[in-house]
Parts: C-alpha cells; sequence; structure tokens
C-alpha cells in the first residue's frame, strides 16, 4: 500500500499474484542468490521491522517490549513484478528456504497485465494442460491369433517419407519415361519443429544441431531439425550438416539474403523447404521477435537492425491469393534448389484446412502438409492469440487424412503434425496416436526444449517469458550471462538419450500391434477413447 | 490358426483330395469353415472350357430372381450342378436350399467385345448378385468365371465335404485351393471364407493383416468396384495381387516386393535399388505386416506361395513333376503326395516367392535379394 495510504486500481497483495513466494526464515542464509536470480526481480532484500514481547517471569518487572529488525526476503507485487513462478530462486537457494507456489484461487493480476494499454504478450504455450490425445488407447493388442512381436528384439522400419510421393500408376509411367521423380526423403518420423535461431539462444541451437548429427550418423535414426523463421548460420549452410536440416522460410524472409547467398557453396542439400503460412500458437498471426533478443549475431544472420523488435506479417505480403501463395512459392523454392528438395507449406490448424489440403493435391511440386495445433508453442506472442486461437490438432489430421483416402492421395501427399505432442509427457503415446490417425509424423518443440535443456515452462502459466530474452535457464536467452548456463554438450546428450527413449516407447506401442514393418500410418482400428463424442468424431474405437 | 493346402496336377483330381489333407492337418485349426478354390477343371466341366461358371449358395427365392437377372442379362444356362442337400447338415452348418455351380453361355452381345471389357463384365455381374443377395440373404455369390468353381462353407470341412457329397465324379480339377477355418477375428460371414477370387485370381490367407485397414482403405480408393467386401482382413492379399497384374500390370514377383518390400538397407546394395526404392514408396499402403502365408493361383494356373518378412506362418511346398503341392503342415502334404523324394520338399523363407507353373514340372524360386527378371 501507498505510505500515504491510497489504494490504485492495480495495487495488488501477494494473495492477487498467481504465485506467492514462500520463505523461511529459520532456513535462510541471507546469501542473496535468490533475489539475484530472479530474472523478473519478483524478490528484493527485505528489512522486516518486528515488535518483540519481552516477558518477565517474576511480577516486579512489568513486560515491555523493543522493536527489532531482521533481514529477509520481500515479494514484490506490482504489475510488471510479479512472481512467473518459475523456481530459480528454490534452485540456487543452499537451504531450501524459498519457493514459489501457485495461487489456490484464480489470480487477479490477469486483470491489471495490461498495463499502459498494452495487452499481455508473454511466451510458452496455451494454458491449459488437458490433451485429447492422453485419453487415446491402443486397443488393438495381438494376442493369440497374430502373436505381439518382441519390441527389444524385434527389427523395426520405422521410418516415414517427407515429399510428394507419385502413385503407383504414375511412379511406373514417370520410371519408364525416365521423367521427374519428386524428391522423396526416408526421415524418422519425429522432427524438432521450428524453433528459430534468434528465438532459441546459440548455445541451445548449438547443442541441438550437435544432438541431431550425433543421432544421424552414429545412432542410424535419420532425425531432422527445422530451423524456424530465422535463418541459418553460416557455417552451417555450407557444411554437410546441412541435410538434418529443414530450412523455414516465413512471411518475414528473415535469414534467407544470406541462404540464397550461400546456395552455390552448399555442399548438401538441405533436407527440405518449410513455407511457414501459420503457427498454431498463434495461428492467423506473424512470427515475433521482441527487440530484447534481437543481439548483434541475431541481427546479422537475419540481416535486419540491432535491438528492434522484428514482426511478421500474418501473411506472405506478395502472395493475394492461395494459388499464389501456394503454387508460385513452392514452385520457386523447388527451383532454387533443381527440384531435388521437397517443399512444402505449413499451416495453423484451422476449420479452413481442407481447402489447403485440397489444393496441395493439385500441385505436382507439394511434398507434404505440416498442421500446427492449438496446443503448439512460441517465443513470442499475445497471450489471447495462445489461449484463445486456434484449432485441436487430432480431428484436423483425421479429417485430412480421410479426405485424402477419399480422393486416393492418402500416399501422395504426407501430412505432419504439430502442437501439443507430450505435453504431458507421453510423447511417444501422443505421436503413435496421431500417426495412427494419418500422419505421416509429427513435429515437437516444446517437449525437446522440457526434456533437453530443462525448460521450466507450463500449461499453468510457469515462466513463460521467452519473448523477452530472459529465459532463467538460457535456452531462450541471447543475452551471455544467462545462456551460458547451458552447455551445448549436455543438451545434445539429453536430446540424444531423449530420442532413444522416445523410439523404444515407440517400438513398445506398435510391437504389441503386431506392426514393425512399415509405420502404422492410418491404423486407426488400433485407437480408442472413453469419450463417445471423440470416437465419432475421430472415427475410432469407443471404449469403456 | 488356418490351414491352407493346394494342389497342382496333370490329372484332374476330386476335391476330397484337398479336403483330406486340411483334416490332417485338423489340429491345426477348429473346424469352423471351408472354402475350395477349383480350377483347371476336369470331369463335367472340361467340355465348356470357355463358358463362365457362376458358384454361389442360393435360397430357393434367390434362384428365382438369380434365373430373372441372367435372363435379362441373355446368358443361357448350359449345364449345372447343384446340391441339395436332404441330410443333417453338421454341427455348426445352416441349412440351405441350394449350392449351385452354373455354366453358362455369353449373351450374344457380348460376341465382339474386347476380352478386358467382358472380364470387367463378369466382375460387375458377380458384384451386382452379389449385392442383390445381400438385401435378403438369398444369394451368395463366389465366382463367376470361366474354368473356375468355388464352394464355400462354414462348418468342419471334412464333415461339409461329406454332408455336400464333394467326392461326386463329375467334380474334378487340376488346380485345387482349399482352406479351413472361418474368419475369427471379425464376425462369422460365409464372404470371410478364403479362397478369395477376382478375375482370375485367387489366393488364401493364414494368419492375421495387421496392417488391414489403411490397406483396405488404399484399395477402396483406386475406383476398382471389384475392391469391396473385407469381411475377411485377408482379402486384401487377392486385391493388391489383382492390383499388381491388372493396373500397374507387374507380375509375382513385384507382388512379393509391394507386400513385403525389402528393408532400406538391403535396397541400398540390391542390383534394382532405384526402381525397388520407387516401388516400395509409391506401394507403401499396401505393406503387410504379418504374420502371413499366402498361397495363390494366378490366371494361367501357376500356384505360388510366399510369406511376410517375419515369416511366423510356416509353409512347405513338394512333389513329383506333374502333381506338387503346397501345404501349411508337412503332415498335409504327406497325406495329398506321399510317393515324393522329401529331401526336395522346400520350405520358402521370407525372402521367396515359390511357385509351379502351368507345366508342373518343377518348384521354382525367386528370392528378393535377386535382381528382377522382368527390368533385365
Amino acid at each position: 500500500m501507498e505510505p500515504d495510504g491510497q489504494l490504485k486500481p492495480s495495487t495488488l497483495s501477494t494473495k492477487d499474484l498467481p504465485w506467492q513466494v514462500l520463505w523461511s526464515k529459520e532456513k535462510c542464509s541471507l546469501c542473496g542468490l535468490c533475489t539475484a536470480v530472479c530474472p523478473v526481480q519478483a524478490i528484493e532484500l527485505g528489512v522486516h521491522r518486528k515488535r518483540v514481547l519481552q516477558i518477565t517471569l517474576g511480577l516486579m518487572e512489568k513486560p515491555g517490549n523493543v522493536f527489532g529488525v531482521y533481514h529477509g526476503i520481500r515479494q514484490r507485487t506490482d504489475v510488471a513484478h510479479a512472481c512467473i513462478g518459475c523456481g530459480m530462486c528454490d534452485m540456487v537457494c543452499p537451504n531450501h528456504a524459498i519457493m514459489p507456489v501457485h495461487n489456490d484461487e484464480p489470480d487477479k493480476l490477469r486483470f491489471h497485465i495490461d498495463q499502459g494499454g498494452i495487452p499481455r504478450r508473454r511466451g510458452g504455450r496455451r494454458n491449459a494442460p488437458g490433451s485429447l490425445l492422453d485419453e487415446i488407447k491402443f486397443v488393438r493388442i495381438s494376442m493369440l491369433t497374430d502373436p505381439a512381436l518382441d519390441a527389444g528384439r524385434h527389427e523395426f522400419e520405422l521410418r516415414t517419407l517427407l515429399g510428394r510421393i507419385l502413385s503407383p500408376e504414375e511412379a511406373l509411367r514417370v520410371s519408364r519415361e525416365a521423367g521427374w521423380i519428386p524428391p522423396v526423403r526416408e526421415i524418422y518420423p519425429l522432427i524438432l519443429g521450428g524453433m528459430s535461431f534468434g528465438a532459441l539462444s546459440p548455445t541451445m541451437w548449438e547443442g541441438l544441431q550437435m544432438g541431431i548429427a550425433y543421432l544421424n550418423e552414429e545412432m542410424n535414426i535419420p532425425i531432422r531439425f527445422c530451423t524456424g523463421e530465422g535463418g541459418c548460420p553460416p557455417r552451417l549452410l555450407r557444411s554437410r550438416f546441412l541435410k538434418y536440416i529443414i530450412l523455414q522460410i516465413a512471411s518475414g524472409y528473415f535469414g534467407w539474403d544470406e541462404i540464397i547467398h550461400a546456395l552455390p557453396e552448399m555442399k548438401e542439400d538441405p533436407c527440405a523447404i518449410e513455407i511457414k503460412y501459420g503457427q498454431g500458437a498463434k495461428p492467423g498471426d506473424g512470427g515475433l521477435l521482441m527487440w530484447y533478443k534481437v543481439n548483434k549475431l541475431i541481427a546479422a544472420i537475419r540481416g535486419v537492425p540491432v535491438g528492434v523488435n522484428l514482426p511478421s506479417p500474418p501473411t506472405h505480403q506478395t502472395k493475394y491469393s492461395i494459388e499464389e501463395a501456394v503454387a508460385k512459392m513452392i514452385q520457386s523454392m523447388s527451383m532454387a534448389w533443381g527440384f531435388r528438395v521437397p517443399v512444402y507449406p505449413k499451416i495453423s490448424a484451422t476449420s479452413t484446412a481442407l481447402a489447403v489440403l485440397n489444393n496441395l493435391t493439385r500441385n505436382p511440386y507439394a511434398a507434404g502438409l505440416a498442421m500446427d495445433g492449438e496446443d503448439g508453442g512460441t517465443g513470442a506472442a499475445y497471450n489471447v492469440s495462445m489461449d484463445q486461437m486456434g484449432h485441436p490438432i487430432a480431428s484436423i489430421v483425421r479429417d485430412a487424412y480421410l479426405n485424402l483416402v477419399k480422393i486416393g492421395k492418402q500416399n501422395e501427399v504426407p501430412i505432419f503434425a504439430g502442437g501439443g505432442i507430450g505435453k504431458n509427457g507421453n510423447l511417444a503415446a501422443n505421436a503413435a496416436s496421431l500417426i495412427m490417425l494419418g500422419a505421416s509424423g509429427v513435429q515437437v518443440g516444446k517437449y525437446i526444449m522440457q526434456a533437453t535443456a530443462g525448460c521450466l515452462g507450463s500449461e499453468r502459466d510457469r515462466c513463460n517469458i521467452c519473448n523477452i530474452g530472459l529465459c532463467p535457464k538460457g535456452i531462450t536467452s541471447q543475452d551471455s550471462r544467462l545462456y551460458r548456463r547451458l552447455d551445448p554438450e549436455k543438451v545434445a546428450e539429453r536430446l540424444v538419450e531423449t530420442v532413444m527413449s522416445f523410439d523404444t516407447e515407440l517400438k513398445k506401442i506398435v510391437a504389441p500391434l503386431g506392426r514393425s514393418t512399415s509405420l502404422p500410418i492410418g491404423m486407426s482400428d488400433a485407437l480408442g477413447i472413453a469419450d463417445k463424442s471423440a470416437a465419432e468424431r475421430l472415427g475410432i474405437r469407443h471404449v469403456i | 490358426m488356418c490351414r491352407l493346402f493346394s494342389i497342382t496336377s496333370k490329372d484332374p483330381l476330386s476335391p476330397m483330395v484337398a479336403i483330406r489333407a486340411i483334416d490332417v492337418m485338423k489340429e491345426g485349426h477348429d473346424g469352423s469353415g471351408v472354402g475350395l478354390f477349383l480350377t483347371d477343371l476336369g470331369g463335367e466341366f472340361e467340355q465348356f472350357h470357355g463358358g463362365p461358371i457362376l458358384s454361389g449358395i442360393f435360397s430357393n427365392v434367390g434362384i428365382k430372381s438369380l434365373d430373372r437377372y441372367m435372363l435379362d442379362m441373355e446368358f443361357m444356362t448350359k449345364y449345372k450342378l447343384s446340391f441339395r442337400p436332404t441330410k443333417i447338415p453338421p454341427a455348426g452348418t445352416p441349412r440351405r436350399d441350394n449350392y449351385l455351380i452354373r455354366v453358362y453361355e455369353y449373351p450374344p452381345t457380348w460376341d465382339n467385345l474386347p476380352e478386358e471389357e467382358i472380364q470387367q463384365r463378369l466382375m460387375q455381374c458377380r458384384l451386382h448378385l452379389r449385392e442383390m443377395g445381400e438385401m435378403d440373404g438369398s444369394m451368395m455369390v463366389f465366382s463367376f468365371w470361366p474354368d473356375v468353381i468355388m464352394i464355400k462353407e462354414v462348418g468342419d470341412p471334412m464333415a461339409v465335404a461329406e454332408y455336400l457329397g464333394l467326392n461326386r465324379p463329375e467334380l474334378q480339377a487340376r488346380t485345387i485351393m482349399a482352406q479351413g477355418r472361418q474368419n475369427t477375428n471379425y464376425s462369422i460371414d460365409i464372404y470371410a471364407c478364403h479362397p478369395f477370387f477376382i478375375q482370375g485370381i485367387a489366393t488364401m490367407t493364414n494368419g492375421e493383416n495387421t496392417a488391414f485397414v489403411p490397406i483396405r482403405e488404399f484399395l477402396m480408393s483406386r475406383n476398382e468396384p471389384g475392391y469391396s467386401g473385407y469381411q475377411s482382413d485377408s482379402e486384401v492379399f487377392t486385391h493388391i495381387l489383382h492390383y499388381t497384374l491388372r493396373h500397374l500390370h507387374l507380375d509375382l514377383e513385384t507382388y512379393k516386393h509391394i507386400i513385403t518390400p525389402l528393408k532400406d538397407s538391403e535396397i541400398e546394395t540390391h542390383p534394382d535399388g532405384p526402381w525397388l526404392r520407387m516401388l516400395k514408396q509409391s506401394c507403401r499402403p499396401m505393406i503387410i505386416d504379418g504374420p502371413n502365408c499366402i498361397m495363390g493361383c494366378l490366371p494361367d494356373k501357376t500356384l505360388f506361395m510366399l510369406h511376410d518378412s517375419k515369416k511366423l506362418r510356416p509353409g512347405v511346398v513338394g512333389g513329383n513333376p506333374g502333381m506338387f503341392a503346397f501345404s501349411s503342415e508337412m503332415c498335409g502334404l504327406d497325406a495329398a503326395i506321399p510317393a515324393r523324394d522329401k529331401s526336395r520338399d522346400y520350405q520358402p523363407m521370407k525372402y521367396d516367392t515359390v511357385f509351379v507353373g502351368p507345366k508342373r514340372q518343377e518348384v521354382e524360386r525367386w528370392n528378393q535379394m535377386d535382381s528382377l527378371s522382368h527390368l533385365h
């Protein structure tokens, strides 16, 4: 409260905040580490005045009191310094004397966060912990009629195809006439979804790249990484590791000057080109890299000035129709690499996705379609876009697949699904569900950040400050004081562990279903769900 | 698990040869059904070479509908063999009015039609009759094709064969396929009885097809009216073969590469690697995932057997020049051709396709690792 006793509309108490910082005077060693590490300065040194009663034993002396002072922590309650619940204070405290706890009721901060008339912007994901994918079970277990396979000993071929696949008749015709067969990549069905150099810190990016290279070259897992919209470091563009990279072009075209100039010097073709039209976390909104993160390095790679906001437009400004956007862009990008590289669009999951898909089926250069659901993550977006905009991924993948089945092109235009896969930790199960609903593979971002670098974000609004470059783990920061906390070697190690464990879990799912020789794309008879309306909507078994 | 038996012989045989072989393998099937495919016919049917033969089960009402339909189509009956069992059916076998095998003469208007068109129309007639019959259960049609007879029924194979009197002299064939067991994974339905037939091509399978649903979706989206039914998950094997031969104009050797393609690492070193990779990618939805043993018969009467790439279902082929048999168990082969050089019996492995051509002189074998004959 103000010293004069005045309450302003946005004056908040700690109880009004989403997170309360609990601090123990007894345990605290007053080292100051917590206040130093707090990314938003939500806590500060508190000098607390306290009256101490002095009660005597006898009757002769009267009880008295003294005003003492003790030192400790004070939680700030102004909007700009509200605790984000990241828990770094707890992590650094030698005595575990401090910890944020979530408010037991909805906070009041949300009504005041738009100070200055600017709505809340943040990083992270939709604040909704539930996941339909987690409710899907695999019910068609092979029993006596066909023996279940041994996930540990049997051979599995769990590759997928990225690229335009010709129908058998067409493939044979083109092969006979020695015509052009569109490029197809045989890759692992788990793809690291677009996370840009800029959104991620240099150490995080480097760690992921090392992990990707190791998985490909040592573990025989052909996993791919999509750059997101932020270009690609020049050395990587000119290295043999480019073949593990999917280069993304989005509406800001950031980094493409560098990429185009590197073309004559490329030793390898990239895996593919992803044209981003939309993102699940903020559909209909362009990419955003806030000025905090645009340092000299990022500015150089992206070809922009230092320290400015980099908002990409919501659409590709030079295109005015789907035919232009899809046909011309796909063809231009294909041509740039001599028609040797698959080019596919990525869109936000939306009720209009089928129109895009149908258009793609008529475009012989379209190599697939990636769709990103409402549970996708982002480095920066308006809160309203993240929480309220978007379409669930499961039903749109199913619709798209069945639409392709109807026209007989289910093998020709592969669908890749992203957005909330593994949001509650069930990465392999969620991925397998989407594959059996019709996806050819999945794109994953947040899970990778959580598993490989210890991202603290959650669907209960924990941390989520990726946008301002203050990531306490150094994952999404461009400040060397923060990102040096992250050891790229360790990130690489964790990526390898994560993918190897995903691989085992995926086998543990498909082996009991009796599948091993091909990825069970569209094997919807294996799936069941207790929610009757979801079962009907997805065309899978209703099991209770 | 189902038991399969097929035999090819220069001299016509009674279908009882196959039924007896199935019966010997009885420990391995539950006696819940039997299906027979007879071609290269002997007996009474030999003289009608060329005329389409309709095989099916009809109620008395169904016979009348059939006659009306065939008359309208201007088909004329040339010969018929009907079983009207009077005895009490064996346990599990429903009582039927008529088991019908009828040879027709083509409508005069079909005389100058190209072969392809005739074959298409024959299939459409079969599908139409089947559809008519499905409305009231009055007709079940298994095949309508020259030189092909199919008999299917629910129940124990030997009991059903005796009940129907399949040892009658009129019924003889040089190539016979038989399968014992009904479909137990889905509902009991006579259309789920193997072998399955489409335009001169028949296959039967044992084991379950775990990739059934995506394969069915792929086939049903090929704009081919014959790719329908699917009361059994094994019917897709017949249709994939049909698609390979008639739509892609490829051969049996490629069929093996379509349903069980080599692994990526194996394709790398294969002499026809690039072509096989293209085939594997474009035919990806037809990859089976076993465990299966597939036996089948091509329009030229070549009998073949192959496995899924895990080979969890056995099969053996053996015999003497002039007579060879394929069996899912050795005892079935022993029952049918006891006097043979057993050291020449062959149990194909996961890369093999074995077949006996129309001349019935030897068992031939392709290995998937070999270069493809049709490309060279």
